[in-house]
């Protein structure tokens, strides 16, 4: 019997890629006087259902989603999180 | 015989009639190719212009990657045929890892629309044969993510197999090792940011992305 999952995708830059987006909001948050932030990273987030036998499989079509086409693995990485839906 | 460029075109593409213009200029002959298509006909090379394919969504060519057509360009380099993507076509073709690395946005984030000099690296691809190493040539840019990426191990390939095509005199863009297109092993897939079609008559300023497109006559 298939169930549902809710997935969350987060896809963000690699480390080691500079990330021009995060720099120029780095830059921008002391103008408004919050000083002390650093490493700011921007990414995406995916929301979306799948249907799979178990919780093991829905893992694996969503590993298998994100690389061949959710993600670039060259210059990004993803981070994965799934739940029953409710 | 007149050399057939087909060109592909994909939802959003919108520099296609200006590199068909450009290819019957230097005395070719262009043919539209939609991108629904199962076969690229009896072309003797594949341009896939630059443009919003599938409006960019999720990354640059990362939905044109999987339009029909594809399969058909993919099976079209594996025979040694001459792909070129320009802009969003070299953006596609190495989501379709027809070519290594990625390209990212610009290190300033600024979409730049202007001339530069490149300086031509590799004569082993259908771009370049024919041109020297040296040679500098003046054509247009016109992208938001340009900034080419690799790994260090893919860099050091490209270097030591003769890959890397044209370079930028001053980077634009953030682009690793000043990289402004390159090719595959075999130099029949290139890719390049800047756009020939658009320098390919002297009311345009320039008439250096003539000269590449001359080489991919010949070669087709």
């Amino acid at each position: 019997m298939s169930e549902a999952f809710c997935v969350t995708v987060e896809v963000s830059l690699r480390e080691g890629i500079a990330d021009p987006e995060g720099l120029t909001i780095e830059r921008a948050l002391p103008a408004l006087g919050f000083n002390g932030v650093s490493d700011v990273r921007v990414g995406k987030r995916l929301c979306f259902r799948v249907h799979a036998v178990g919780e093991a499989e829905a893992h694996r079509q969503v590993e298998a989603m994100c690389e061949r086409f959710l993600a670039n693995p060259v210059i990004e990485e993803v981070g994965i999180s799934l739940r029953p839906a409710t | 015989m007149t050399a057939k460029v087909g060109v592909v075109v994909f939802p959003g593409s919108n520099c296609e009639q200006d590199v068909i213009e450009a290819v019957e200029t230097v005395g070719g002959s262009g043919r539209l190719l939609w991108h629904k298509d199962h076969c690229l006909g009896d072309v003797d090379a594949v341009v896939l212009p630059g443009g919003f394919a599938h409006g960019d969504y999720l990354r640059a060519g990362a939905m044109a990657r999987f339009s029909p057509i594809m399969d058909s360009v993919a099976d079209f380099a594996r025979q040694g045929g001459p792909v070129v993507g320009i802009c969003n076509g070299f953006q596609i073709l190495a989501e379709a890892q027809l070519l290594p690395g990625a390209l990212y946005k610009n290190r300033g984030l600024r979409f730049l629309c202007q001339s530069e000099t490149l300086r031509v690296e590799s004569v082993n691809s259908v771009l370049t044969r024919g041109l020297s190493p040296g040679d500098e040539l003046c054509i247009p840019i016109n992208h938001f993510e340009g900034n080419y990426i690799c790994s260090e191990e893919t860099l050091v390939a490209l270097r030591d197999k003769g890959q890397i095509v044209l370079t930028y005199r001053d980077n634009p863009n953030g682009a690793t090792a000043d990289i402004a297109g390159i090719c595959n092993e075999n130099g029949n897939v290139v890719g390049l940011m800047p756009h020939p079609e658009r320098a390919a008559h002297p009311l345009l300023g320039s008439t250096d992305g003539a000269l590449l497109l001359k080489v991919l006559l010949s070669d087709g």
